[in-house]
């Protein structure tokens, strides 16, 4: 089974995986990002019966949604078992606050309906919101990190550990990376919001769509600003280039189909904006996965083929993932198909 | 030294602390999703609005368990590589394609279609509405069937190979079906499911007895219990076969665990303890014994030789009485199971009397508690027995650290858990209770 991916299609496994890794990341932040977004927009809706509409245009797609991550998770493990190890362990306690923020999240969302005072709905809405808010700016300064690299040094066994602390973590660059995952995900769970709500939420959520584009555009800006250093090596590459061409493009038919009120076009360019951010991600890291600062030559680094499981493992993942994504796509399309059209409070939500 | 001890320690007491906490939902969700699908079946078959009563009830309890699986599940996958980078390296080629499968094969099945069974009731047609609760139930069996795969294979590692020396070496599938279905996990998987479905079964039966009890929702809780009855009948005994099949495994492939779980020093014939405590310093046990007894079960054979755990250097053996205590616990439970299903079920058909038979009815409330204790001793017994080792006769757990983190960080995250867990504990009690109190007369379930 190798030998036929490998000998008689030509595969390159290893870069096979390197892609479908991505795949599998850049699913999760454009489906539960705008989970996410409409969590920190949950933050500033003051009326019980508004949180509810928000709640309920997310309610049954954010659980399926945040399983991207997990078997993105799942993947990095079985691909890139080297990776896994050293990002997960390195980054410690950015991970542990990050899996307190996931579980509050998902906690708040079944708890808040199950008893009716105010204090109680208040508690878990403030929960649920902070929680959105920590989870996209933990991910954001984790892929802002993983960009600029890390402090590495390799152990013993010949394994590349990280070397820092969790203060290195929070440089401006990282920070700055965060920023934009929050304004991101805020703006296209607003987008997503407006296609699922109609009447006076609605037409609260068309009033914060722009502040929110001109944030994304600044967090962008700032971002790029601090990030030139870092990714000076990669300006020659036409194909990066043309990456950053389409990237700035989506962003800007975003915008105008906002301003035009063609909010379906909106929310795909922002989807699209969102996948082109992680193409250009790709392509700065590729081959590696891991970088030490300025990726210097003879610099410690995990690539995707000293990070990487056997031929044997990658080739049955594959197959795995042929049978396994058409179904997920197949049941992915039939949920969204069920609970097309606006929201309404009926009793069968939250 | 001292250092690495600690994070040992720390590290070990988490990963049990938040797996026992997970331990408790799943298994509730694989078995209310077999009977959800048992109750919406009978619904569409009979049309009997009372079936259908009965689903959209212990739908919403499935809610609660399912969300706090979920929540307290992403912890788990992350752990691996939080904790124990070298594990994860080790066994990233074998361990990672299972998680991997389980994400694409259960998790995506279970969280779509979930969709569909908690908000859907009139979204979707009753026949869609049935499918979906089946996928469901299906994702949550699948779900458990690649994470024993995985811990089964830690247990009795079969097709692979080791690549690699000393700090670098790591384990490779040679062969994916041998590693799939390697000694021990048909048997683990047959055994943690029908405890699962014991879960299931067993609190449905608890909150249809108490409703009877307070003569509440009379006719709906004896419908339940007409349900969960021969469910937990079915898996009670399936649990003394799959028990049975999985200790003659342990017996043939972990030797060392077996003679733990009983105590058993010197080579020789073995007995069963009904129950003891182990002086491991003297090696010796006291206790009331039925000699042979392992002996008999394992080899068919009283006088049949086991191997002792003085066979084995000091530092290779288990922790034998925590070993001996949790394995005891789950055998008394698992006993108790089989007494009260089978119980229940006699006085149901042969009397027709255990609707208004107080006592039974109260053995059947508190018998809740008797399929968790299992559950979760049961796979302590597994777990600790397989020490020192993370992967058995090959990895020591010891050996299995982030060498990166330090005691102060697992300090830290082990308080975060331990207060965020008793948090979600108690209202995942108290929001239960509510539920069982407002029963399934509150129609707008959604407040």
């Amino acid at each position: 089974m190798t030998e036929f991916f490998t000998a008689t299609l030509g595969l390159n496994l290893n870069l096979v995986w390197f892609v479908l890794v991505g795949v599998l990341f850049t699913g999760y932040a454009v489906l539960d990002g705008f989970d996410l977004g409409v969590g920190v927009l949950h933050l500033f809706i003051r009326d019980d019966g508004q949180r509810r509409l928000m709640l309920n245009t997310i309610g049954p797609v954010w659980d399926g949604n945040e399983v991207w991550l997990v078997t993105g998770g799942g993947a990095l493990f079985a691909a890139f078992p080297n990776v896994y190890a050293t990002v997960f362990s390195g980054f410690y306690l950015a991970f542990m606050l990050l899996l307190a923020a996931l579980i509050f999240r998902a906690v708040a969302i079944e708890f808040r309906d199950q008893q009716p005072q105010g204090w109680w709905r208040r508690t878990w809405d403030f929960a649920f919101g902070l929680s959105s808010l920590v989870v996209a700016l933990l991910l954001g300064v984790a892929i802002g990190n993983i960009a600029r690299g890390i402090p590495l040094v390799v152990g013993d066994g010949g394994e590349i550990e990280y070397a820092g602390g969790f203060f290195n973590l929070l440089n401006p660059y990282a920070l700055a990376v965060g920023a934009l995952a929050v304004t991101l995900f805020a703006l296209h769970g607003g987008l997503y919001a407006l296609l699922k709500t109609e009447g006076e939420l609605h037409e609260k959520l068309r009033r914060w769509i722009l502040p929110l584009f001109i944030a994304v555009a600044m967090s962008y800006a700032l971002m790029n600003w601090l990030a030139m250093p870092v990714v000076s090596q990669m300006e020659n590459s036409p194909l990066f280039m043309v990456a950053v061409a389409i990237n700035c493009g989506v962003f800007i038919c975003a915008f105008i189909a906002m301003l035009r009120q063609r909010y379906f076009i909106a929310f795909l360019s922002s989807c699209a904006f969102i996948v082109t951010l992680m193409v250009l991600f790709g392509l700065g890291m590729f081959p590696n996965l891991v970088i030490s600062p300025g990726a210097l030559p003879g610099a410690p680094a995990l690539d995707m083929y000293n990070a990487a499981s056997s031929q044997r493992t990658l080739a049955i993942m594959l197959v795995i993932t042929l049978i396994g994504m058409p179904l997920v796509l197949t049941y992915t399309v039939f949920v969204y198909r069920v609970f097309r059209g606006k929201v309404q409070l009926d009793g069968h939500g939250y | 030294m001292f250092e690495v001890m600690d994070v040992e320690i720390l590290a070990r007491v988490q990963f049990a602390f938040t797996a026992a906490f997970h331990y408790i939902y799943p298994p509730l969700s694989i078995g209310l999703g077999l009977i959800l699908v048992i109750m919406e079946g009978l619904w569409l078959r009979t049309r009997n609005s009372l079936w259908h009563e009965l689903a959209r009830f212990w739908t919403r309890v499935f809610a609660l368990t399912f969300a706090l699986g979920v929540a307290s599940g992403v912890v788990m996958e992350f752990e691996f590589g939080t904790n124990w980078a070298t594990y994860s390296r080790y066994v990233g080629d074998i361990f990672g394609s299972a998680l991997a499968a389980e994400g694409i094969f259960a998790f995506f099945l279970e969280s779509s279609f979930l969709a569909v069974l908690l908000f859907g009731w009139n979204k979707v047609g009753p026949r869609m509405h049935f499918f979906s609760t089946l996928m469901v139930a299906l994702g949550a069996h699948f779900s458990a069937v690649w994470i024993i795969v995985a811990n089964s294979w830690q247990q009795t590692p079969a097709g692979f190979h080791i690549v690699g020396e000393g700090l670098a070496a790591r384990a490779e599938v040679t062969d994916f079906w041998a590693m799939v279905f390697n000694p021990s996990t048909v048997d683990r998987l047959c055994h943690t499911v029908s405890g699962a479905w014991l879960a299931g079964a067993f609190l449905v039966m608890s909150v249809s007895a108490w409703y009877l009890l307070r003569a509440r929702h009379v006719a709906f809780a004896k419908a339940a219990l007409k349900v969960a009855l021969p469910v937990a009948l079915v898996a009670a005994l399936l649990q003394l076969v799959t028990g049975h099949h999985s200790a003659v495994g342990v017996a043939r492939y972990q030797p060392a665990k077996l003679a733990a779980l009983e105590g058993h020093y010197p080579d020789g014939p073995a007995g069963m303890w009904l129950c003891g405590w182990v002086n491991d310093a003297e090696e010796t046990v006291s206790g009331v014994q039925i000699p042979g007894l392992l002996s008999w079960l394992v080899r068919y054979d009283a006088n049949a030789e086991i191997t002792g755990l003085d066979a084995f250097a000091k530092e290779d053996r288990p922790p034998v009485n925590l070993t001996f205590q949790c394995y005891h616990l789950m055998v008394v439970c698992g006993a108790l199971i089989v007494i009260v299903s089978v119980g229940g079920v006699l006085l149901w058909w042969w009397r027709g009397r255990l609707f208004d038979h107080r006592g039974a009815l109260w053995v059947l409330v508190f018998a809740v508690a008797l399929p968790q204790i299992a559950n979760q001793t049961g796979w302590f017994a597994a777990e600790i027995g397989r020490q020192p080792w993370i992967v058995y006769n090959l990895l020591r757990t010891s050996d299995a650290l982030s060498r990166v983190v330090t005691a102060q960080q697992v300090l830290a995250s082990l308080l975060l858990f331990a207060l965020i867990y008793s948090l979600l504990f108690v209202l995942f009690i108290y929001l239960l209770n509510r539920r069982i109190q407002l029963g399934p007369a509150a129609r707008e379930e959604r407040l």
